[in-house]
């Protein structure tokens, strides 16, 4: 029982964490648009989904050691500049914006899946 | 949670833009400041950002992805000052010079434009995740 519960809630759980970390690196990105040097980064996502993926699968004994949640383990990548400034900085506003709403968008996504879910156990719990 | 990071990471780029707007403000009312020795003359300032790397940064597990913004320090442009000759200026040295401030009003306001585009982006970022959290604490609900 409780595997079917954490099967339900673990996919969308895991894509919160994230795209939460996504988050992070492209706040952190935009934060830095004027710093002098600073390398724009981003999430590997195929690799972070994966990792979190088959850190899920691949734990078939309580024994083993646990893979990083929500693919924190996976590399962060710097991103090729389209146009580098003068200074170094290779982060490009306009980009990093899309790239920040496009994750809040996942981000909610994720979070309406898993509120579904939620809901949809606590009716079968009460059964009202 | 780390969407709470993620407001740490805008408030610390919100404030070193408000430092980079100040000494923007300060050269722009001190532009026309005279005196009667070019060391004496305003100089402007201008501040250098550096980014303050999150502990274990570069991956692996438990690395943080967080990098905050903080003002290095704030440097005097080594311009020369603007010299007028003014010799009924109070302030005009024996020759009949009055020194200026060495700000380029130009190129202030274009830094300012600058700051106040990236002080709007990371208020963005701000609202965007503040309500992420608020969706994020109210689910099930």
């Amino acid at each position: 029982m409780s595997n079917w519960v954490q099967g339900v809630l673990s996919t969308h759980a895991q894509g919160l964490l994230t795209y939460s970390r996504r988050a992070e690196v492209l706040a952190s990105n935009l934060a830095n648009a004027d710093t002098p040097g600073y390398k724009a980064r981003d999430v590997d996502f195929r690799a972070a989904l994966g990792a979190a993926r088959d850190g899920a699968q691949v734990r078939t004994n309580p024994r083993h050691m646990a893979a990083g949640v929500g693919g924190s383990g996976a590399a962060l990548l710097y991103r090729y500049p389209q146009q580098p400034s003068l200074d170094g900085n290779t982060v490009e506003a306009p980009i990093e914006q899309a790239a920040f709403a496009d994750n809040a968008m996942r981000y909610q996504a994720s979070l309406r899946f898993l509120d579904g879910s939620v809901k949809g156990l606590l009716l079968a719990i009460k059964g009202e | 949670m780390s969407l709470f990071g993620l407001l740490e990471v805008s408030g610390s780029a919100l404030s070193a833009q408000s430092v980079r707007l100040n000494t923007i403000s300060s050269n722009l009312a001190n532009a026309e400041s005279a005196s009667g020795s070019p060391d004496g003359a305003y100089k402007a300032l201008q501040p250098i950002f550096s980014s303050v790397m999150g502990s274990g940064f570069g991956g692996g597990p438990g690395a943080s992805s967080l990098v905050k913004v903080q003002v290095d320090q704030v440097v005097e442009s080594d311009r020369l000052p603007r010299q007028e000759y003014a010799p009924h200026h109070p302030l005009a040295d024996e020759e009949g010079y009055v020194y200026y401030g060495n700000v380029n009003a130009v190129e202030e306001m274009a830094n300012m434009i600058s700051a106040s585009r990236s002080y709007q982006n990371n208020v963005e970022v701000m609202n965007t995740s503040k309500q992420l959290l608020i969706q994020t604490l109210s689910l099930g609900r």
